[in-house]
């Protein structure tokens, strides 16, 4: 007979996902869960396999890291990729390959460790200063509709945002301090900073809906 | 008046003040995007299987920034 749902990889139990695996992915999870030398093999050749996913990360901002203290900040971030890896592994649905899943750990933390690094002894510009780099931004030839714009947007800033809000947009959207540095210092987390983010900027948008200078946001706030 | 001449001329807006769409959060771009990436190097509608995750990567630079390398080295892997 027939079953009522279909088995795919989100609803089975663990045996039976692995079956639904590709090979390699299958391969993988295996190895890593064998015990004894067998998963020493599989932990050093994953970890290799996210070093090489961080490396090529601090490579292409090399300008950013300087060559100096490089293997460290990859070899630390292949590190803390390891460690998040293994303990999200049963998270792990094979909706990708397992290489894929993986190295999107290697990129997460290299690239958080490339923006804490590259802030580090840095203090948040003031305000003021980033409305006059936004004016520069907008180019010499700006137009009177624009800087109507920019105007109403600095107005509404400080008309209609929570001081949390305007501290978070002024940070990130402003000034562009990247969101894991913020989060570091403010005691948050990424995702709850780009959803107080998100909130100011959906008003924002609607305030300048009400005076026709912008369309009006579609739909309401985030999907969550 | 027409705001359609900020919108299509002003790229510090966007920027500013993202896509103005719904759109996913950080967390569930991490959760989606190996799925994500590997949709879109397959050619499929990436969007259409997660709705708000190319708004999201508008918006915020730090998950744009994760997603376009591993896109790039997934894409150098496979060759």
């Amino acid at each position: 007979m027939r079953p009522a749902v279909e088995p795919t990889v989100a609803n089975t139990s663990r045996g039976a996902r692995l079956r639904l695996l590709d090979p390699d992915s299958r391969a993988w999870l295996l190895r890593l869960r064998a015990g004894g030398a067998e998963q020493d093999r599989a932990l050093a050749e994953l970890h290799r396999l996210l070093l090489g996913a961080a490396r090529f990360a601090l490579s292409r901002r090399a300008s950013q890291v300087g060559r100096e203290g490089f293997d460290d900040l990859a070899v630390q971030a292949a590190d803390d990729a390891l460690v998040a890896v293994l303990g999200r592994l049963d998270d792990y649905r094979g909706d990708s390959r397992f290489t894929t899943w993986a190295w999107k750990f290697a990129f997460y933390e290299a690239c958080v460790a490339l923006r804490k690094r590259r802030w580090l002894g840095r203090e948040v510009p003031v305000e003021d200063e980033a409305w006059d780099a936004l004016g520069h931004q907008a180019g010499p030839d700006v137009s009177v509709e624009q800087a109507e714009v920019l105007a109403a947007l600095r107005r509404a800033v400080h008309e209609v945002l929570t001081p949390h809000q305007r501290a978070v947009f002024v940070a990130l959207a402003l000034n562009e301090v990247p969101v894991d540095v913020l989060a570091e210092r403010l005691g948050t987390t990424r995702g709850a900073l780009y959803k107080t983010l998100h909130d100011a900027r959906d008003r924002l948008r609607r305030t300048l809906a009400d005076v026709e200078l912008l369309p009006r946001p579609a739909g309401r706030g985030s999907r969550r | 008046m027409s705001w359609r001449k900020h919108t299509t001329t002003s790229p510090w807006l966007g920027r500013v003040l993202g896509p103005g769409r719904p759109e996913v959060g950080c967390d569930e771009c991490f959760a989606l995007l190996d799925r994500y990436v590997e949709l879109e190097l397959a050619g499929a509608d990436a969007e259409a299987s997660f709705a708000g995750m190319e708004a999201h990567l508008l918006g915020c630079p730090a998950c744009a920034e994760e997603h376009d390398l591993l896109l790039e080295y997934v894409r150098g892997s496979a060759g």
